[in-house]
């Protein structure tokens, strides 16, 4: 195992951050800690780069304990978190290379793992690091991690708060980061990027909810839903929550998500039921679930 | 829909330029009473700029705006005293209480003592908050703390309420319950004016602009859009557009 961690908990003054927390990560797995903020993730995080130390249970990163590994597990990680954490005052190649400086070796010697990255910050080497934009930002904080080629990548929150386009880009990166060898373990509050990861942990509250592949969590907690929608959506909503046998109700996109409680739903019934309270232009269809919706149906 | 007929925001080739750097170039657009309108767009697009315009704290260097029928340029007090704000980054202070943060806010937006009274328990009730309103507001959960800042954006009963990316990073399920908020409002009779990362947000949006390069590349309702652009949803609609 790459990254195994054992009972671990946590606790702030009354905060249960974390709550009885085991997770085992194989070598080259990408793996996605799913969860609002406040779920814990941090916490987490803080604890396997040895910055935190647990209350209880156990970790270990690599072989390396947490505890008495510490030294060997700083070596060999590459951490990177959501807020912006290089030298606002040094330029971009200054930042790279005083990375590259403190774990002893240097841009040359593992400019092949940050290639394809840094030749998109490359024409800014000279802007200090302060006057990048976020998707710059973002990609050199993602090269000074990657800098002295770390065994495992711990990415916190990489892309809370960038654009869609952005995102995809940075998804895009730590697939090929994968390929070669690297072990992720990479937090977002976005679930739709829980689809691209080989496995994810749904956390909430600093309890793990489920831990599987994102197709088995969505097979596994959803059945039947539909797609819901009519010409007022605040009132559809309402109607929705109302009819006798409405299981859960969520707006997700130009649709409503309506399961009921009930296995011989008539999709005709509920149709009668809008129509009657005055809504029009309604669609009733059968839709596939999404991890969103698994993680909703958990976390109620 | 309770959208109506009636302009509530006119912008037309508004512009900022920092230097030789057009933030804005040449925007312009309409927003109706009661719409929700959703304000797209890359980081450094120029969102947040144009959003400064439109709310009194930034001077255009040149292009005209009215909102709630005051010019930008010469009434920016007036806009303001007709709006609501709410940002991700700046919502409420963590060191007072609930009810001291809705009671300073009243005090701000110039509601009387008494209006207040009645605002802060009547906000209290409908979001449930019964039991914490005398906790600082530090320690609630950021999803308690967004809905609190939305009532009090809404507080004074704003014509339009600005909210700048105010969901990122809020659990799905609170997310949720802050869209039907603002369905709600609407439905009143609010415009809402909101910018989000969210691509199944956007779908919520009655009409959807999408800035590229400080210019507004599209602009329609989420359904035209996607036919416009072959696509089956709002993410496939921005990367195709913001990608270039």
């Amino acid at each position: 195992m790459s990254i195994s961690v054992r009972n671990i908990s946590k606790a702030f003054k009354k905060v249960q951050a974390l709550d009885q927390i085991s997770i085992e990560v194989a070598q080259g797995e990408l793996f996605g800690l799913i969860g609002p903020d406040g779920a814990g993730k941090t916490t987490l995080f803080r604890i396997l780069t040895t910055l935190l130390v647990a209350d209880e249970g156990g970790a270990s990163v690599f072989g390396f304990d947490v505890i008495d590994g510490m030294n060997d597990i700083r070596n060999s990680v590459g951490y990177m978190t959501g807020k912006f954490s290089l030298y606002q005052d040094l330029t971009v190649e200054e930042n790279l290379s005083f990375f590259a400086t403190i774990f002893d070796t240097t841009v040359a010697e593992n400019y092949h793992l940050i290639e394809d990255i840094y030749i998109q910050i490359e024409p800014f080497k000279n802007r200090r690091a302060g006057a990048l934009s976020g998707g710059m930002k973002q990609k050199l904080a993602l090269c000074c991690a990657l800098i002295h080629q770390p065994k495992v990548l711990f990415l916190d929150e990489p892309t809370t708060g960038v654009d869609p386009v952005s995102r995809k880009e940075f998804w895009e990166m730590l697939k090929r980061l994968q390929q070669k060898g690297i072990t992720i373990l990479v937090s977002t509050p976005y679930m739709d990027e829980a689809a691209l990861c080989d496995r994810i942990a749904l956390i909430q509250d600093g309890k793990i909810l489920d831990i599987n592949s994102p197709a088995k969590i969505v097979a596994k907690h959803m059945h039947v839903i539909y797609d819901v929608k009519a010409s007022n959506p605040h009132q559809l909503i309402l109607l929705l929550k109302a009819y006798p046998s409405a299981h859960s109700v969520y707006p997700f996109g130009e649709y409503v998500h309506y399961t009921d409680q009930f296995g011989e739903f008539k999709q005709e019934n509920l149709h009668a039921y809008l129509a009657q309270n005055g809504l029009k232009e309604i669609v009733i269809q059968p839709t596939a679930a999404t991890i969103e919706d698994a993680f909703m149906e958990l976390a109620n | 829909m309770s959208v109506r007929d009636e302009n509530i925001i006119e912008v037309e080739g508004l512009t900022k330029a920092f230097g030789d750097f057009k933030a804005v170039n040449e925007i312009s657009f309409v927003v109706k009473r009661g719409e929700i309108f959703g304000f797209l767009g890359a980081n450094g697009a120029g969102k947040t700029t144009a959003m400064k315009m439109l709310i009194g704290i930034s001077t255009p260097t040149s292009g005209k705006a009215k909102v709630a029928g005051f010019d930008v340029f010469t009434s920016a007090e007036d806009i303001k005293k007709n709006i609501g704000y709410m940002s991700q980054k700046f919502a409420l202070y963590d060191d007072l209480t609930v009810r001291e943060n809705i009671t300073f806010f009243g005090g701000i937006y110039g509601l009387k003592r008494q209006q207040i009274k009645q605002k802060s328990t009547q906000l209290i009730k409908e979001l449930g908050l019964d039991g914490v309103e005398n906790q600082l507001v530090g320690s609630l959960p950021l999803g308690w703390k967004q809905k609190i800042s939305f009532s009090v954006a809404m507080l004074h009963e704003p014509k339009i309420v600005f909210l700048d990316e105010p969901t990122g990073g809020v659990d799905p399920i609170t997310r949720r319950q802050f869209w039907e908020m603002i369905y709600k409002a609407a439905d009143e009779g609010t415009t809402i004016f909101v910018t989000t990362h969210y691509m199944d947000e956007a779908e919520y949006c009655n009409r959807v602009s999408i800035m590229v390069n400080g210019k507004i590349e599209a602009l329609d309702t989420p359904q035209k859009l996607k036919e416009q652009f072959k696509a089956d949803n709002m993410n496939d609609v921005f990367l195709k557009l913001a990608r270039g």
